[in-house]
This record gives C-alpha cells, sequence and structure tokens, in this order.
C-alpha cells in the first residue's frame, strides 16, 4: 500500500506540469489583455504597452512560463495583476466559504439520501420510492438558482428567520451561529441535486446487493432486516456510493459559481469568474492548479477508503 | 399523539427561528452604513486606474485641493485661499491648517506636489496641465505654488477634477510611486480610513470614520462643502446579483445598492421601505466610436452615413427599457452639463435612413462586411450593439457581428490590423457625464492618430482647439471652443452620441441626504434613522 502511496503522488508531479503548460499556453493564446483591462476606458495603446511591460507580458512566452514555474516550484505562485496580493493569499481567503459550502452541502445530502436510496432499495415501488423519483426529478430539473431565490423569498424575505445574502467565520464574532445561519439557505439549494444523485446511486447499489446470496443467507440465518440493510446490503454497495461522494466534493470545489452568486458567497467559484473575466493571469494557474491538486488528493482518499470498504480490492 | 408530537416539533422549529434571528444584524445599527457599489473593489490606486469604483474609494479616503459643487463651480476644498500673479503664470495656494493623513502626519506641501506629478503621469488633463506647467515649487510647508510657461485658464478645473483619474492628495513617500505601478498602502487624509485589515477582495471593504478629518464649514454642496460623516463605519458589500441586491436591500441588509439593474426599477419602486433616489443628474451617454484607420470608415461620408443611421430612442428603450431614465441629446457633450451645445448639423440623433443611403452611395460603399464588437459579459451595454447592428443594416451597411467578453473586446480595440485580420471597424461604449463634459477630458476627442484613442482619428484641427481651449480664460470664451470643437466632430464623425439615461439608485426608506454629485457615490452627508 504504501508503493501505492508513494507511486500515487509521484504521478501528481507530470499531472501538475501538465496542467499548468495547457493553461498557461491557452491563457496566453486566448484573446483578451489584463493590460488593456487594467489601462481602462480612455486608455491609449502607449499606455496599455507601458502596463504590459511593467507586467512582464511583454517577454516571450517561454520566458513568462520559466519564470512562473521557477517561482511555482517554491510555493510562489506570484501576484494578482489587479489585486495586488499574493495568489496563494486569495485562494486562502476563498478556500473557507467554499470549503464550508462544500462539505456542509455533502454532510446534508449523504446523510438525507443514503437512508432514503436504502429505503427505496429495500422497498422497491413504495412510497419512499416514488419520493426519491420525485426528488431526483425535481433535483436534476430544477436550476439552483430558481431553488435558491424560492428559499431567499421564504426563509429570508417571508419570515426573516435566516439572512439572505453573504458568508461569516465560524471563527467570526458572530461564532459558529453565524456561520450555520448564513450556510443553511445555500446548503439546502445545493443538497437537492446531490441527494437525487448519491439517492439513486445508493438505490441501485442497495437494490444490486439485495440479490446477492450472503443476503439470503443472512437472511437464513434470521437477521434482523434493519441488520441485514446496514450491515450486509449498505457495506457492500458502499464503494460506489463513496465513489460518487467524492466526486461531488471535487465538483463542489470547483464548481459552485452559481450558487456562490446568488448567496453572495466570496468563495472560489466567484474568484474563479472574477479573474477570468480579467484575464488575472498569476490567479487563474493559481487556481487551475489548486482544482487540479483538489482532485488528485480526493481521488486518492476515495481510492484509499476502498481498502477498508471492500476488503477484497488490495493496492 | 401524532398531532402532539407534530404541535411540538413546529414549536421547536418556531424556537429555531427566533433564536437564529436573536443576533441583531450590523444594518440595524444605525452607526454603520452598508453600500453595495456597482463593481467589485479589487485595485485600490485611483491613479493607475479609471476604474469608477476605485474612484469612488479614492474619495472615500482621499481628500481635494479643489471639488465641484452642485453648480458645476470648482471650490476650494483642500486649499484655504489661492492667488493668480498679474501676468497669470504663477499660482500660489495656501493649504487649510491642520489638514492630517490617517498615519498622523501632517499634509504637506511636498504631499501635494508629489501627488500631482504621479497624477499628471496618467491623467489626460492633468497631461495638458503638464504641457503649460514650467515647475513647482514649495515656498513653505503649507504652501505650494505652480509655475506655468504660458497663462492657463485650465488650473482650477484640472485640480478640481472629479472623475477619473481625480487628482488625490496622497503622503508623498506613497505618490512617489510611478504612475505604472499600484501603490501599496491606501493612506489619505480624507473623512474615510481604510481598514486594510478587513479589506477582502470580491467580498467587502470597510472604512472608519476619519475623527480628525477637518471638514470644511461651507453647506455640503455636491463634492464641495463639509463632509460630515455620520457613521462610525461604512461597509461596501460586494454582491454581484442583482435579484440577491435587491433581496438584500428589501431585508434591510444592506443600506444603498448603487446600481441596481433597470428591470427592477419599477419593481423597486413599489417595494415598501425601499426608496429610488438619483444622486447623478448628469447621468450616462452612450456612444459609438468608428476605427478611423481602416476601410470603410476611413471615409468621413461612411462615417456620416452610419452617424446619419443612429436614432438614440432605440438604445434607450433597448438597454434602459424605462422612458423617465432616458433623454435623448444630440450634444456630444451631455445635456445639462456646462459646454452642451445642440448645434449637431446634420445628426438629429433620430434616423435618416434615406440621407444615410444617398451618402452611402455617394461614398461608394460595397457592401464589404463592417466588424462590429459586442460585449455579451458586461449588462451594461451589451444590448446597445443589437440595435447599432439594427440601424446600420437599415441603411445598407453589411455588419459582420461579433461577439465576445468585454476582456477580449478591450483588448481587440487597442489593435490596428485591418478588421478581416483581427481588428474592429465599430464598437459601443457608456461613459458619465463627469468624463465626457470637457473637451480636454473626452477620450474620443483625443485625435493624435497613432497616439491618440482607439480608433486613431488624426484631426490636427481638434487638437489645436484643445489647446486653445486650455489657454482660454472664463467660461464663455471655453463654450464657444468646445462648440467650434463639436462642429468638427460632427463633420469629421469622431463618435456618434447615442443618447443620454440616468441609472438611479436604491436606498432604504430610513436613509437621507445623499448627496448629488457628478456620478460619484459620496458617504458623507448621509444620515440614517
Amino acid at each position: 500500500m504504501l508503493r501505492f502511496l508513494i507511486g500515487r503522488l509521484l504521478a501528481v508531479v507530470p499531472v501538475l506540469f501538465v496542467v499548468s503548460c495547457v493553461v498557461f499556453l491557452i491563457l496566453r493564446l486566448a484573446p483578451g489583455d489584463p493590460a488593456a483591462v487594467i489601462a481602462g476606458n480612455s486608455a491609449t495603446n502607449a499606455e496599455i504597452e507601458q502596463i504590459r511591460q511593467s507586467l512582464g507580458l511583454d517577454r516571450s512566452l517561454p520566458v513568462q512560463y520559466g519564470i512562473w514555474l521557477g517561482k511555482a516550484v517554491q510555493g510562489d505562485l506570484g501576484y494578482s495583476y489587479f489585486l495586488n496580493k499574493p495568489v496563494s493569499e486569495l485562494i486562502a481567503q476563498r478556500l473557507e466559504p467554499t470549503a464550508s459550502l462544500a462539505l456542509g452541502t455533502l454532510a446534508l445530502a449523504v446523510l438525507l439520501a443514503v437512508p432514503l436510496g436504502t429505503l427505496a432499495a429495500w422497498r422497491m415501488g413504495g412510497w419512499v420510492d416514488r419520493l426519491l423519483s420525485l426528488i431526483s426529478v425535481a433535483g436534476f430539473s430544477v436550476p439552483v438558482f430558481v431553488t435558491g431565490y424560492v428559499l431567499i423569498y421564504l426563509f429570508a424575505i417571508r419570515v426573516d428567520w435566516l439572512p439572505v445574502q453573504g458568508y461569516e467565520s465560524w471563527s467570526g464574532p458572530g461564532g459558529l451561529l453565524a456561520w450555520a445561519k448564513h450556510l443553511i439557505l445555500p446548503w439546502l439549494a445545493l443538497a437537492i441535486i446531490y441527494v437525487a444523485l448519491i439517492a439513486r446511486i445508493t438505490r441501485a447499489s442497495v437494490s444490486e446487493a439485495l440479490t446477492e446470496d450472503f443476503i439470503r443467507t443472512a437472511r437464513a440465518k434470521g437477521l434482523s432486516e434493519s441488520l441485514v440493510l446496514m450491515r450486509h446490503a449498505l457495506r457492500n454497495a458502499a464503494v460506489p456510493i463513496v465513489t460518487v461522494i467524492g466526486i461531488g466534493v471535487a465538483l463542489l470545489i470547483g464548481g459552485v459559481v452559481v450558487t456562490e452568486t446568488v448567496f453572495a458567497i466570496p468563495g472560489l467559484g466567484s474568484l474563479t469568474v472574477d479573474v477570468v473575466l480579467n484575464r488575472d493571469f498569476p490567479v487563474i494557474q493559481g487556481l487551475v492548479l489548486f482544482f487540479a491538486i483538489s482532485y488528485v488528493v480526493i481521488n486518492l482518499l476515495v481510492d484509499l477508503s476502498y481498502l477498508f470498504l471492500d476488503p477484497r480490492i488490495r493496492y | 399523539m401524532i398531532r402532539r408530537s407534530f404541535v411540538t416539533s413546529l414549536a421547536a422549529l418556531g424556537l429555531l427561528g427566533a433564536s437564529l434571528t436573536a443576533t441583531p444584524s450590523l444594518a440595524a445599527d444605525a452607526k454603520v452604513f452598508r453600500f453595495v457599489p456597482h463593481a467589485n473593489l479589487s485595485v485600490l490606486d485611483p491613479i493607475w486606474t479609471t476604474a469608477y469604483v476605485t474612484r469612488n474609494h479614492g474619495y472615500m479616503v482621499y481628500d481635494t485641493l479643489f471639488s465641484e459643487d452642485a453648480k458645476g463651480n470648482i471650490q476650494p476644498q483642500m486649499v484655504d485661499t489661492y492667488t493668480v500673479s498679474p501676468d497669470k503664470k504663477t499660482w500660489t495656494f495656501k493649504l487649510r491648517a491642520g489638514l492630517e493623513f490617517h498615519d498622523g502626519k501632517p499634509v504637506t506641501s511636498a504631499d501635494v506636489v508629489a501627488s500631482l506629478k504621479r497624477w499628471a503621469s496618467r491623467d489626460a488633463m492633468g497631461g495638458v496641465l503638464n504641457t503649460f506647467i514650467d515647475k513647482y515649487a514649495t515656498p513653505d510647508a503649507n504652501t505650494f505654488q505652480i509655475l506655468l510657461k504660458e497663462p492657463s485658464g485650465i488650473v482650477v478645473d484640472a485640480l478640481g477634477k472629479a472623475s477619473s483619474n481625480v487628482p488625490f492628495i496622497m503622503p508623498e513617500r506613497i505618490a512617489n510611486t510611478p504612475g505604472t505601478e499600484q501603490i501599496k498602502e491606501a493612506i489619505g487624509s480624507g473623512p474615510f480610513i481604510f481598514k486594510a485589515d478587513e479589506f477582502k477582495p470580491g467580498v467587502k471593504a470597510v472604512y472608519l470614520k476619519n475623527p480628525k478629518y477637518k471638514s470644511r464649514t461651507e453647506p455640503s454642496s455636491a463634492l464641495a462643502g463639509a463632509r460630515q460623516v455620520n457613521f462610525d463605519r461604512v461597509e461596501w458589500v460586494i454582491i454581484r446579483d442583482p435579484q440577491t441586491q435587491f433581496n438584500a436591500l428589501k431585508a434591510g441588509e444592506v443600506d444603498m445598492v448603487e446600481q441596481p439593474a433597470f428591470e427592477q426599477y419599477y419593481t423597486l419602486k413599489k417595494t415598501p421601505g425601499v426608496k429610488v433616489i438619483d444622486f447623478s443628474p448628469a447621468g450616462l451617454q452612450f456612444i459609438m466610436r468608428f476605427n478611423h484607420l481602416h476601410a470603410p470608415f476611413d471615409n468621413p461620408k461612411v462615417r456620416q452615413a452610419a452617424m446619419l443611421a443612429m436614432g438614440q430612442q432605440a438604445y434607450i428603450a433597448t438597454q434602459v427599457g424605462v422612458p423617465e431614465l432616458g433623454r435623448m441629446c444630440r450634444s456630444i457633450y451631455p445635456c445639462g452639463t456646462p459646454y452642451a451645445d445642440e448645434n449637431t448639423g446634420d445628426f438629429t440623433g433620430k434616423p435618416n435612413v434615406a440621407k444615410a443611403k444617398a451618402l452611402l452611395a455617394e461614398a461608394g460603399y460595397k457592401g464589404q462586411p463592417i466588424v462590429l464588437m459586442r460585449p455579451t459579459d458586461l449588462a451594461s451595454i451589451s444590448k446597445i450593439p443589437l440595435v447599432a447592428k439594427q440601424q446600420l443594416e437599415a441603411v445598407g451597411f453589411k455588419v459582420d457581428f461579433q461577439q465576445m467578453d468585454w476582456a477580449s473586446l478591450v483588448a481587440r480595440r487597442a489593435k490596428k490590423d485591418l478588421p478581416t485580420a483581427g481588428g474592429w471597424n465599430i464598437f459601443l461604449t457608456a461613459w458619465t457625464a463627469g468624463d465626457i463634459s470637457s473637451p480636454l477630458t473626452m477620450a474620443m476627442l483625443n485625435a493624435k492618430g497613432d497616439k491618440g484613442w482607439f480608433g486613431w482619428q488624426n484631426e490636427p484641427r481638434i487638437e489645436k482647439l484643445k489647446a486653445d481651449f486650455a489657454r482660454a480664460d472664463g467660461l464663455a470664451a471655453k463654450k464657444k471652443i468646445a462648440s467650434e470643437i463639436q462642429a468638427i466632430a460632427f463633420e469629421t464623425s469622431t463618435h456618434a452620441p447615442l443618447g443620454q439615461y440616468q441609472s438611479p439608485s436604491a436606498i432604504r426608506d430610513n436613509v437621507d441626504g445623499v448627496l448629488q454629485t457628478p456620478g460619484i457615490p459620496v458617504m458623507w452627508h448621509i444620515t440614517k434613522k
């Protein structure tokens, strides 16, 4: 297993190199010039060129990439062209809201979806199964901004229980209560989609497990249905469920732009949109690297979790 | 049993709701003002960028030597008194006593001179003023002099320039930063102190009342006069989504939304607890710019044909959509500003299809496609190119409609290549009145050819008249020259004015005292009950 772990970690290096190369090239070759954005509406060509020089954008692409790579391997992802702050600081500032949103959403989704999916598989065609179908259709077909606005209208405007927008850090003056208050609606809005996804996978996996011989054996031994479901069916169906949860985490870290916009949560999604629209190259490169590392680490953790969930798997 | 547990659950839910709402929001505090700016504040250097949101941040933190009042007159602000020598070449300014930067150091004449030099290195009007300046002098810590090579009528106008770039006064050690580099500290002597440790770009910017600010005693009038601050703390809250801005205002989480979407105008007017105000009476103007370098718009007749095809009403109706917020204005200087002049020759602001077609035929236009660029991500102007396309096609132009994001557009408009090789023929944008109310600040009148503004018009007559304007003394003389410049602008079709419009703000109904300014939302003078 140690060899597997080391091998996987070493494989990260070429992945990151290729990702950084491709992103660097795409950004430089795509239309758009950060110097023109910075210079503003009344600038002249001379002023734009002056800014390009001050940003080092007048140098050749290999030189620019070499400078960036040299610093990146030392952990220095450079400075934002616009915000005049280190890229790593900007990412760190935005990580907590996104992580809070993503992990809370998944925790809520797992808490609801796994029991729901298991029950649906256990009593196929029953009311829980039909409810799950309804949730799945709604979760997959109603856009998150619609759910978000409806929740805001009901709980923030009509009854004034929760804030409309914003994010409060759990370490801020309001503490955990303020943190949770600001996240309940975004969690709910996003969780519906993941409840649908995870519950459908759980239902399929558990229903398949329930047809296995060992389930018949367990029932023949006289085990209660709850034990059969929890100890035998669900455990044997866990691998695909954990895989989809892992994918969910990765998707949520990089893909919650709409939710962050609707609830004005200052996370990585809104930062990505801002810097892409402004062509803030160092921040875009830093973010893409961060997302790539996140995906690799999450995949690795998911793979490792298989060892504990299914003793037949060996690396 | 079931009913009892249901009732218990409801009660628990109610308690949860009550506990969640128990924490008082900051907006409830009358000493905190929460403001949603029109854009994300990312850059903090108002000299390095012309972004309006950074300019507005500048007015929070920095003070100015002179300021514009509600009648458009320039009044002393940091300056106490000033004199002009009989030959009009030596201007001597005395600073008010007791002015102090947020780091506790006094404002001195050396700070002023360093700030003006940095500003003039970036700003168009500052650049014009620079051509007149022989040198600066600082006879004492409270006095500075501007010694001119020849008399100029724009000294006070330039020092009191209201919009980007504004000659804000910074400490000398910061102002010594080259204009091409961003400053690293936001320290001024203005009415608010910037809380750098609480600044989170894309999230919020926090300002505290400057207890040592020396306000003038005259009544507040636009940017001039007293700058009385009535809040301990002002927070700029970044909310991008217009619907979320509306929801936050309605729920009382914020006190003012600078630029709500036009689509929400009527809803806002009907919403209890919310008022719609307009702090910028002169508003904004849409314009269309031609690339004078390449065919067919290197031919003045083709440019004139395109101008005659334009009907302002359609632009207002499509982009703004609220009739009471738009107005027809043929002048290149916004109507309601001192140099506005409705004497615009054949250009009436209404489409003249027959004449436009005739001009096109006369010019020998062969139907080559013209590249018209549209920024799809800039909601404030994304619809106007659609109108331009329709109106140009109506008179016989063949339009190659290129849609892209704003960052791509601003990069492409800087390219002088042929339109078929990555260049362009036409783009459209909008300007606040403050930026285009003088020939010296209007980018479209930068007619220095290759060194001029995008479109690169080469028109020495405009440049000569602008120099005359800078020398002219008195409003009447300047107005005459401004009108002569406008006549040439229409004759040569520098650009087409496409209508003027207001962009009102929304505030809570317990907020009062928002000052009318040339487009700058200032946080002093405002009160909250």
